[in-house]
């Protein structure tokens, strides 16, 4: 368990160095493997943030799958902003409903909340324990099963897989 | 070796309207919540299409376009929630279209703090 | 062709880049220029990318990176001073 956040904190830092530094030398390669082989074993030894994330074969076709429904909902959100940013009437029809969530870990919790932000017409504001308030700028159902049915559910059945 | 170049400069286009449209709604938005939600998003993904168009027209440059893109994608969303959260805890009054409002039954923990600079503003 | 669509594209930036410093000016309360502030360095976040390639230097793209970190920052740092003071 300490291994798997070592090992993934690693393989972070190391992909991001060699992306910024965009060409394969030899000495770039060397510190590259060294500085994020030291900072991997200095800072997380002792984190547990990456301890439940699935890295199995599901885990990760599920996290294609993931990318690609987000991708779609946030061109879709911005089609819907611009629709809304454009009419001469401005039809909003904004609240703050309460979901819930199904997700135990904190990383799902984070990434299910930066969902939720880029999704058509939701922001969320505030996280209490597995209640997430969110400000919907079109509300048709204020009803707290309802409102998670429709904003939450479409990304919580992948995230479920991915971080548990 | 052209036609990858103009759909880069195309694609950039598009990110940068979505731009404009983002900073439209921050001045005709009526209340805070509402700007930071067309802010916020149009944003996002207006400059992570500019960023793509630049990519696309310099190849060579794909590794520091794809680390920013991402950048800005965790990034961005996490900076409004933390605004969005302070800005409710501090009072500032909603619009008068609002339907429902559920944060505000839960108890506040510092009630008078909030009074004092809801007044000053 | 490529260098007239990009400049169009510099046109909408810098309209943006209007209407955000409109809403900073006029304001009303303190969060609304912090929006303001926010967007308009996502903003120049695309604009330094489309001035990268004008002058061809993709050091710019660097910097773009330290300005977006630096705008997180002092953005976190504001909301926290809003919700407990420093």
């Amino acid at each position: 368990m300490k291994f798997k956040n070592i090992i993934l904190s690693f393989i972070l830092l190391f992909v991001t160095w060699m992306l910024l530094n965009n060409k394969f030398d030899i000495q770039i390669v060397g510190v590259g493997l060294v500085v994020s082989l030291f900072v991997s074993f200095a800072v997380c030894s002792k984190c547990e943030i990456f301890s439940k994330v699935n890295v199995s074969p599901k885990g990760i076709i599920y996290f294609f799958l993931y990318f690609f429904v987000f991708m779609g909902e946030l061109i879709k959100s911005n089609l819907d902003v611009a629709r809304r940013v454009i009419a001469p009437s401005l039809p909003i029809n904004p609240g703050i409903v309460e979901v819930e969530t199904q997700l135990k870990t904190k990383i799902g919790r984070l990434v299910l909340a930066n969902s939720i932000t880029l999704t058509p017409g939701t922001l969320s504001m505030d996280i209490k324990d597995d209640k997430i308030f969110v400000h919907w700028i079109n509300v048709t159902d204020a009803d707290k099963e309802n409102a998670t049915k429709e904003i939450v559910a479409k990304f919580e059945k992948y995230l479920k897989v991915i971080y548990g | 070796m052209e036609y990858i170049e103009i759909i880069g400069a195309v694609v950039t286009l598009i990110g940068t309207i979505f731009l404009f449209l983002g900073s439209l709604g921050l001045i005709r938005m009526p209340d805070v919540f509402n700007r930071i939600q067309t802010g916020t998003k149009a944003t996002t993904l207006g400059t992570m299409l500019t960023l793509l168009g630049i990519g696309l027209i310099h190849l060579d440059w794909a590794g520091k376009i794809i680390v920013l893109i991402i950048f800005v994608l965790v990034t961005n969303p996490v900076s409004s929630h933390v605004l969005a959260r302070a800005a409710h805890y501090i009072g500032i009054p909603l619009t008068s279209k609002t339907v429902v409002d559920k944060m505000a039954q839960k108890p506040a923990i510092t009630v008078k703090k909030g009074d004092k600079l809801k007044e000053e503003d | 062709m490529v260098n007239i669509i990009l400049y169009t594209a510099l046109g909408f930036v810098a309209l943006a880049l209007i209407l955000t410093i409109i809403r900073f000016l006029i304001g009303k309360s303190v969060v609304d220029r912090v929006i303001a502030f926010d967007i308009m360095t996502v903003t120049s976040i695309a604009l330094i990318g489309i001035i990268s390639h004008f002058t061809d230097r993709v050091i710019y793209l660097d910097i773009s990176i330290v300005y977006g970190l630096l705008s997180f920052i002092s953005v976190i740092v504001i909301a926290k001073y809003f919700e407990k003071g420093l």
